[in-house]
């Protein structure tokens, strides 16, 4: 990586503390949990049955949109916000070796048809 | 534009020439996908996606629909068995977008129908494959073997 790009890179690449603050909040992770319910949604879908302020729900997404774990489209007037699991990936690749991933992903096959696929 | 059903986004500290390079050469493709995207990319051609082993088994099919490098590459996706039943491609955007130095990739995955095999492909397939490629791109190395 050359310097040029190197100090741009520190910029805008999501500070691993910052991303796990951002999950480590109830109420963004529910946010988060809709989105995977359902992605595309508007800040009024994303509110309604929510025990929260518009303006809260609004400053929890863009906290995790400074993260990269919200993506926005604009489609005319609305804006549609996405689950963006991308920086979680990335996460997951920095602890987990090839082999153990196969065998988690046995691990988890297995509990899912246990417990059925409810994560709860 | 139809309503997305996916948009992933990552941040790549490598000029948009060798993101997009890295989308559309098979030679590329091959060490963080494990597959070779082959195609001219001119629009209307047809494009596959085939395994990097010795058996060049194609997996996705599909047609260019616009290209305009560096920065869009737009391309219908399908299983081979589906490549003439054009209501079953479904369609992928690559926007790639330079910020502050580095590049910020976009994927846009629509047209999909709602828990159909491609749809449960692709959640799982295009977060592992864009870690693999920031890996590549910025690191050298891409991710062990993906598949």
């Amino acid at each position: 990586m050359t310097g040029k790009y190197l100090l741009a890179y520190s910029r805008a690449s999501v500070d691993i503390d910052r991303l796990l603050r951002a999950i480590a909040n109830p109420a963004r992770r529910r946010l988060l949990d809709r989105l995977r319910a359902r992605n595309g949604q508007t800040l009024a879908e994303l509110c309604r049955h929510l025990d929260m302020t518009r303006q809260a729900v609004s400053q929890h997404l863009e906290r995790l949109e400074e993260v990269n774990l919200v993506t926005t489209v604009r489609r005319g007037r609305e804006k549609l916000h996405y689950l963006n699991p991308v920086p979680i990936h990335e996460i997951y690749e920095r602890w987990i070796e090839k082999y153990e991933r196969q065998r988690l992903e046995a691990l988890r096959d297995l509990r899912k048809r246990l417990e059925g696929e409810d994560d709860g | 534009m139809d309503k997305p059903e996916f948009v992933y986004v990552t941040y790549i500290a490598a000029p948009p020439e060798k993101v997009w390079d890295a989308l559309i050469k098979p030679e590329a493709t091959a060490k963080y996908w494990q597959h070779e995207n082959v195609s001219d990319w001119k629009p209307g051609s047809r494009w596959e996606h085939r395994s990097s082993e010795k058996d060049r088994t194609v997996r996705l099919v599909g047609k260019v629909v616009e290209s305009s490098p560096p920065r869009r590459l737009v391309l219908t996706w399908a299983f081979p068995a589906d490549e003439a039943r054009p209501e079953k491609h479904t369609r992928v955007t690559f926007e790639i977008v330079p910020v502050g130095g580095v590049v910020r990739l976009t994927v846009t995955h629509d047209r999909l129908e709602p828990g159909s095999e491609m749809d449960r492909g692709i959640r799982e397939g295009w977060p592992k494959v864009l870690s693999s490629l920031k890996s590549l791109l910025e690191t050298g190395s891409a991710l062990p073997k993906l598949w």
